[in-house]
């Protein structure tokens, strides 16, 4: 019987074919949580089938990826904040609460705030060597949640998410800007400005991608010289990036011009606006060439101090035991089960003794019958301060201050005259003109930065239209007092933009 | 001047050796096991314990009786010096183990949790004492931070998957097995930190984890906490060097080559030292993160 000794038929031709489609698979199981919302908004109490979750779960992926720096990532309420007009934008006549909560839930559910992992999980089956099935669980998260400078959690967008969004699924990060590049002009000079946006969008996320793994880099040398190799591999990564970074400046100054050109020359004020929008795309990236590059120039810099820093020590006085290189770089490829055995020893040694308690019976009772001392939430008392009023020399009170607030709290779309305001106080309180006055003055000229900079709702102005005011206290010009509505987040928005 | 050759040395002052121990004196050296048990305490900061460590120093009768004290408690003498003070650690199944269950409730149900524990407490001894000399300085001080420790095994942890993927490894486990999962998998898997309803640490993350390893060492009087950057600085005390030195890197290395883990000879495994690729390496280097 010759066909005794063949294996039985096998339905996949080999590993090497079953690599692929595992690479596949996995690729389809990072867009599974963003289906899996649209399906299970269902489940939300509420109306939620107007709002199209995919969209909202890929706009916070790209808005994340966008706020990603060498640093930082995003921050979740901003993003939240940011996505709001989407989500409006679905549902109209919704409150905004409901809008919010929708951004809430899919920003937590694509860091998947449920789980222990905050990631997810599929599973897949590949055919072995020996030609067995194995059932595998491919683990990955979307958005992930790092520590920021400040202490602070930020948002950062994985490789995984990042290559979902892009679209180029298992590539390696230099060719696959070339080719949008490459892309962006063909389209530019065809006037294809749609196209040429979504390329541009995605040489964007690649410059990202770029300078995510030189932050990577840059970032093992300052806890390890050794954990980077600086022979060759990273001088040769810091020369190509920055052939790549010289080549990417002529690149995008062309396009740059090529796109200037297109949006004056354009009659269309559709393709007006999208070449704009083009341009301010190009220039982002070209801003971000700029911070690699000038990171990338630090880079030997900064081997050369941390080598110093930590790579002159006095020599080994006696050998000691190598904790890295004996235990833990072992212990890490070593499958859980038995890595665990190694860990508990080290727990069961390396923790100090710790004395249990001992209780006899006689003072646990009193202590149970014992009435519970009133818990001194505010600590020690203190001591009375010995204090001296100071005499209290303002020039109006707060009451006055607050009936002129509540005076000049004018609706936005009813400014007032000077005079007639100054009537009104006059009717309360005879000191309170006088206030309204300097108050109206100090608006001619209103605090615009510090509102700004506060995100202040409204503010106080004041306007000279000619009039002169007649009153018997009073001199000048009869001003128009009225208040501006300021647009709160989108200063927050243009803040942030700034200081980045 | 020199010792008189002929003079036999004066029996009535004698070493105390000679004495007969009295109850009280066993009564000391039960105090002095208990100054041991307040590890947070220094010596030089309290002169009852001061006097009983010269005493245990000078005397060698009170020395082992001191000694059959902490043994019959169960406890392991590591060292007795001004330094590090009476330096006790809990033996085996002693009353003064900490028990992983007790450490973290979590641990007992499950075993990732159990793992990422252990690993936390193992990561922050081998970035207390990088090179293999430190640990063997007796006066040398590690300096860790909580964040540093915890990038510091992520970082080890991308660097093996890098390495898998370079090789073509399909690491992804197998469902029904998942004590077969690569253990650097479990840690990378896990979120490194989370925001939380109340802004506090979650606890779940690895920050969290090895933010807890910590603390614990520093209420065992193991670290010294000196600032709060980077999620919390802290020192090393004599007595964590010891206790890692004598006690932890024995055992924990014990079950490693019970897994057949430690290839001396043979060099198979790339991170040890004296393994070819390692030759480029500083002496003592130890951190052997490389390709």
């Amino acid at each position: 019987m010759p066909a005794s000794a063949s294996p039985a038929p096998r339905p996949a031709p080999g590993p090497a074919a079953d690599e692929g489609l595992a690479r596949r698979l996995r690729a389809l199981a990072c867009t599974a949580p963003l289906h899996d919302l649209d399906t299970r908004k269902a489940n939300l109490a509420g109306e939620y089938a107007r709002y199209a979750m995919a969209e909202v779960a890929l706009a916070a992926i790209d808005l994340v990826t966008l706020a990603m720096d060498f640093d930082t990532g995003a921050e979740q309420e901003q993003v939240i904040a940011r996505l709001l007009p989407r989500i409006a934008a679905q549902a109209p006549g919704r409150p905004v609460a409901e809008h919010r909560r929708v951004a809430r839930w899919v920003v937590d559910n694509l860091i998947n705030v449920g789980s222990v992992d905050r990631g997810f999980r599929a599973v897949y089956g590949t055919f072995g060597a020996d030609g067995e099935y194995t059932r595998r669980d491919y683990d990955f998260k979307l958005i992930e949640e790092v520590q920021g400078p400040g202490g602070a959690v930020y948002l950062r967008t994985t490789d995984e998410a990042v290559n979902v969004l892009v679209g180029a699924l298992d590539t390696d990060v230099t060719s696959a800007q070339i080719a949008a590049e490459v892309k962006l002009e063909v389209l530019v000079n065809r006037g294809r400005l749609a196209d040429a946006q979504l390329a541009a969008e995605q040489a964007r996320y690649r410059t990202v991608q770029y300078a995510e793994t030189l932050r990577r880099t840059l970032d093992s040398t300052r806890r390890d010289v050794r954990a980077v190799d600086w022979l060759h591999t990273v001088p040769d990564m810091v020369d190509e990036a920055l052939d790549h970074i010289a080549d990417r400046y002529r690149h995008e100054n062309a396009i740059l011009t090529h796109i200037r050109h297109a949006r004056d020359e354009a009659v269309d004020s559709e393709h007006k606006l999208r070449a704009a929008e083009l341009v301010d795309i190009v220039r982002d990236c070209i801003r971000r060439h700029t911070q690699l590059q000038s990171r990338l120039l630090e880079a030997g810099p900064l081997f050369r101090a941390e080598q110093d820093r930590q790579a002159f020590a006095a020599p080994a006085a006696r050998a000691g035991v190598d904790l890295y290189g004996q235990l833990l770089a072992p212990l890490l490829p070593t499958p859980v089960a038995g890595a665990t055995r190694v860990t508990d020893a080290w727990f069961a040694r390396g923790t100090g003794p710790r004395p249990p308690g001992a209780v006899r019976l006689t003072d646990l009772v009193e202590q149970l019958l014992t009435p519970p001392a009133p818990r001194e939430h505010l600590g020690a008392e203190l001591p009375e301060p010995d204090l001296v009023a100071t005499p209290d020399d303002s020039r109006f009170s707060e009451a006055q201050l607050e009936s002129a607030t509540e005076l000049l709290r004018l609706p936005p779309d009813a400014p007032r005259r000077l005079s007639g305001l100054l009537a009104d106080a006059r009717a309360r309180d005879p000191e309170l003109p006088h206030l309204i006055a300097l108050l109206a003055a100090h608006a001619a000229s209103p605090p615009v930065g510090t509102a700004y900079r506060q995100g202040e709702r409204r503010l106080l102005f004041a306007v000279d239209d000619g009039t002169p005011l007649t009153d018997p206290d009073f001199g000048g010009a009869d001003l128009v007092v009225g208040t501006a509505l300021l647009d709160a987040a989108g200063m927050a928005a243009a803040r942030t933009e700034e200081t980045r | 001047m020199t010792i008189p050759p002929a003079t036999t040395a004066p029996t009535p002052q004698g070493p105390p050796a000679a004495a007969p121990l009295t109850p009280a004196d066993a009564a000391d050296a039960a105090r002095l096991v208990s100054f041991g048990l307040q590890p947070k305490l220094p010596p030089a900061r309290d002169a009852d314990y001061a006097a009983l460590l010269r005493r245990y120093q000078e005397e060698p009768p009170f020395a082992r009786v001191a000694d059959a004290v902490a043994g019959g408690l169960g406890l392991v003498v590591l060292e007795v010096s001004p330094r590090a003070g009476m330096a006790v650690a809990a033996a085996e199944d002693s009353v003064f183990a900490v028990r992983m269950g007790e450490y973290a409730r979590r641990t007992t149900a499950e075993t990732t949790d159990r793992f990422l524990h252990g690993l936390a407490h193992l990561a922050v001894a081998a970035l207390a004492f990088p090179r293999p000399a430190d640990l063997a300085d007796d006066d040398y001080l590690g300096r860790i931070t909580v964040n540093g420790v915890e990038s510091f095994v992520r970082h080890a942890c991308e660097r093996l998957a890098e390495r898998a993927a370079e090789r073509g490894e399909n690491t992804d486990p197998a469902s029904e097995e998942p004590g077969l999962e690569a253990a650097w998998r479990v840690y990378a898997r896990r979120s490194a930190t989370g925001a939380t309803k109340d802004a506090r640490r979650l606890a779940g993350s690895t920050t969290g984890i090895v933010g807890k390893a910590v603390a614990f060492l520093a209420d065992s009087g193991f670290l010294h906490r000196v600032g709060d950057e980077q999620g919390g600085t802290y020192r090393t005390t004599p007595r964590y060097q010891l206790q890692v030195r004598e006690l932890a890197t024995t055992a924990a290395l014990t079950e490693l080559t019970e897994l057949g883990l430690v290839p001396v000879s043979d060099g198979t495994g790339t991170l040890l030292p004296g393994d070819p690729d390692a030759t480029d390496l500083a002496d003592g280097a130890g951190l052997p993160f490389h390709r």
